[in-house]
């Protein structure tokens, strides 16, 4: 028996092609790799399958059953739910202003995270690239606002924004000027978030760009200035071209990270002042969890696992269906 | 004979040893109390009630307030849930209640509760059950800075009318003094405003009413006239600079502080602003002023009515019975009376208010044995979901993000939801 399944597993394993393989070669070993999953592949299905699929079952497939069943009821977390209203709590949420501007403000970080943190990240990765003294402090500089906890970092923050001693205060004092609460105000409190989630992850996307970038081809850079190409022309015809996957990648880690946003907007302003700061995640706390409202504060899950969950389909099938 | 002696010498250990196993039981007692003073002087108490209980730990255990909201369904649902709870009756216990998580403690306390104050008593009693002991009771009103009234030529004790509220509010602000603290961030501390005008305007009847949806619900007449008159002093812009974003700590240390002139504070926010002053010592008693909610045109409530907490501690349900030993010694006499002396609550074990010592606690003691009609903060009474409407409406009508009727409206709507 355990000799038995030793060849499975081993006729599982082709090793893996060393850099010295010829294309041909590599075509060769893949090509057997395939053969012999075909052979073993009932076997490995019966042996890998159940227990990852009993983990998945548990942990994924089950709550989120759960939360589709709760989001039925009119419930308040104590005991069994009993109340059912069927599809109630979607329209409560639909209806919800709050919700409106959630949802509005989740759009509105997909788009700055888009627009001004992947370019920004790029650009310093661009410039920081290269080996030259300090750039490996500098990356390090700006990666740190990333390692920081969010939580600490929504605490920091909203110290900095205080219009009262903050760092913010200080130097508007500095021109005499009273400083605004940022956070305090419905009409800039997501402004003052957005500037912090374009701080802290800006270091995150800088650092995949500057791994792209190292592991490139130079000879088709040096190709292209030996051809006549100028630096601008170099960049955009042979170096952005050759970072796509990694920027459809940054990209799909900016919408995902955008729609899960939470840690960062508790400490900071916990949605408010009037909703203006929810995202769809804190949104959910506030109205679900606090209030004690499952069925309602599941329903909110539900919805928010379907965006995502469509998301990440529609974009690896349009965008990433080569990787 | 000499086996015999030595098995029942055995025997005798292991029954020793499982006597010893057995009265080693733990009572886990989470608060949130956040005053060192006060904290220090509950852990004394547990001691103290450990002495007296050989084989019994009280273990202390502590959650910040919006945590502690936030989390208490599920913690009472787990099985490691604490034994004593903290409570601020009202709409959350109810639910507490219906959903069997609490231990029904009558006929523990069957003689004991004769000795609190009935009213405070009431508001833990459920069909007739009692589910808890009252540990205070607490006043809203506001509490002021008399230096920075006298710097604005205001006299304070002749406030007795919304009116002169507002023409107060104007006064302060012209004398450039930020009149009104408030930490809007939490909410809660705006829903007071709200609140204490529909208590003042409808008073026991009104709220009763619409409870039962008459007159409008909480979309009738008091409560939108409460929004417009809450709005009559936000139009007058009495808060400090930012005070959306303040909580409520950071509100009642800017106090303590004595860089505004007013806070509508709840009673215990006496000892508080002292803890949370940057010099820790706050306004001093010399200083420090009380004037009642003041009463509005029209109003239908008595001027003596109050609003205010009445806060206290729960068991919860499968604890052993020391928890309720516990809490019966905690809200003894003598515990009280020594709490009372130190300015931290208004006790509710009959005559335990003889230990007050400060006149500013005295007053309000008197404040509520004279009430007739002490309201529980609506977003405690309303329960978790309704309330917490009425801290968003009242906190969009500060921000000018809602107007008064909208207001209303959301809160009769969510009530109509119910929880």
């Amino acid at each position: 028996m355990s000799v038995q399944r030793d060849a499975v597993i081993a006729s599982n394993f082709s090793p893996p092609p060393s850099a010295a393989e010829t294309s041909s070669e590599k075509k060769f070993a893949s090509s057997f790799a395939r053969h012999s999953l075909r052979d073993g592949k009932l076997a490995a299905l019966l042996l890998f399958l159940p227990p990852a699929l009993l983990l998945f079952t548990i942990f994924v497939v089950l709550p989120i059953g759960e939360a589709a069943w709760y989001s039925g009821f009119n419930w308040n977390g104590f005991g069994r739910p009993t109340n059912w209203i069927g599809l109630d709590n979607y329209r409560f949420v639909f209806d919800s202003r709050a919700f409106g501007l959630a949802f509005r403000n989740n759009i509105l970080i997909i788009i700055v995270s888009l627009l001004v943190q992947l370019p920004l990240a790029l650009t310093l990765a661009l410039m920081l690239a290269d080996k030259f003294r300090g750039a490996v402090a500098l990356r390090m500089l700006f990666f740190l606002p990333y390692v920081l906890a969010e939580i600490a970092t929504g605490l920091i923050f909203s110290f900095v924004y205080d219009g009262d001693y903050g760092l913010l205060a200080t130097v508007y004092r500095w021109f005499g000027a009273e400083a605004p609460h940022l956070l305090a105000s419905p009409q800039t409190s997501m402004f003052a978030i957005l500037i912090v989630i374009v701080w802290k992850y800006f270091g995150f996307h800088m650092m995949l760009f500057i791994a792209a970038l190292q592991g490139m081809d130079r000879n088709l850079i040096e190709a292209a200035y030996i051809d006549g190409a100028t630096r601008t022309q170099s960049l955009r015809y042979v170096v952005i071209p050759l970072l796509y996957p990694t920027i459809r990648l940054s990209v799909f880690f900016a919408v995902v990270g955008s729609f899960q946003l939470f840690d960062l907007v508790m400490p900071l302003t916990r949605g408010g002042p009037a909703d203006s700061s929810n995202t769809m995640v804190s949104f959910l706390y506030n109205f679900g969890v606090t209030r004690m409202r499952v069925g309602f504060g599941s329903a909110v899950g539900v919805i928010l696992f379907v965006i995502c969950v469509t998301f990440a389909i529609t974009y690896k099938r349009w965008f990433m269906r080569d990787e | 004979m000499g086996f015999l002696k030595r098995l029942a010498l055995a025997a005798a250990g292991v029954a020793l040893a499982a006597g010893a196993a057995a009265a080693q039981t733990t009572v886990k007692w989470l608060h949130l109390e956040v005053n060192p003073g006060q904290v220090k002087i509950w852990e004394e108490v547990a001691r103290a009630f450990e002495a007296q209980h050989p084989g019994v730990k009280v273990e202390m255990q502590f959650l910040e307030n919006e945590a502690y909201k936030a989390k208490l369904p599920t913690i009472l649902q787990s099985k490691d849930r604490p034994h004593v709870i903290y409570s601020w009756a009202g709409g959350v216990l109810k639910a507490q209640i219906d959903a069997g998580v609490l231990d029904d403690i009558t006929a523990s306390v069957a003689g004991y509760k004769d000795n609190l104050a009935a009213s405070a008593v009431a508001a833990f009693t459920d069909n007739g059950k009692i589910y808890g002991l009252p540990h205070a009771v607490s006043q809203v009103g506001f509490m002021y800075n008399k230096e920075l009234f006298a710097k604005a030529g205001v006299d304070a004790t002749k406030i007795k009318t919304w009116d002169d509220l507002l023409a107060a509010v104007k006064q302060l602000k012209a004398a450039g003094v930020t009149p009104i603290v408030v930490g809007g961030g939490d909410k809660w501390p705006l829903h007071f405003y709200w609140t204490h005008l529909a208590v003042r305007l409808g008073g026991k009847a009104g709220f009763e009413a619409a409870l039962k949806g008459e007159n409008g619900g909480f979309e009738g007449d008091v409560f939108q006239k409460s929004g417009e008159l809450f709005k009559q002093l936000v139009d007058l812009q009495p808060f400090q600079n930012g005070f959306l974003g303040f909580k409520n700590p950071q509100a009642v240390g800017y106090f303590g502080d004595g860089k505004a002139a007013m806070i509508l504070a709840i009673s215990s926010f006496y000892a508080t602003q002292r803890s949370l002053a940057a010099d820790k010592q706050g306004v001093s008693d010399e200083k420090l002023g009380w004037f009642d909610f003041p009463v509005p045109p029209g109003a239908k409530g008595e001027p003596t009515d109050t609003l205010g907490g009445i806060t206290g501690w729960l068991v919860t349900k499968g604890s052993p019975k020391e928890a309720v030993e516990f809490v019966k010694f905690f809200i003894s006499k003598d515990v009280q009376t020594r709490l009372a002396q130190n300015n931290y609550l208004i006790p509710t074990f009959k005559g335990a208010e003889a230990g007050l010592v400060s006149p500013f606690l005295r007053n309000i003691a008197e404040n509520i044995a004279r009430s007739k009609y002490h309201q529980n903060f609506y977003d405690q009474a309303l329960g978790p979901s309704v309330g917490r409407v009425v801290n968003d409406a009242t906190a969009e009508i500060a921000g000018g993000t809602m107007t008064p009727k909208d207001a209303a409206k959301a809160i009769q709507a969510a009530f109509k939801q119910g929880n």
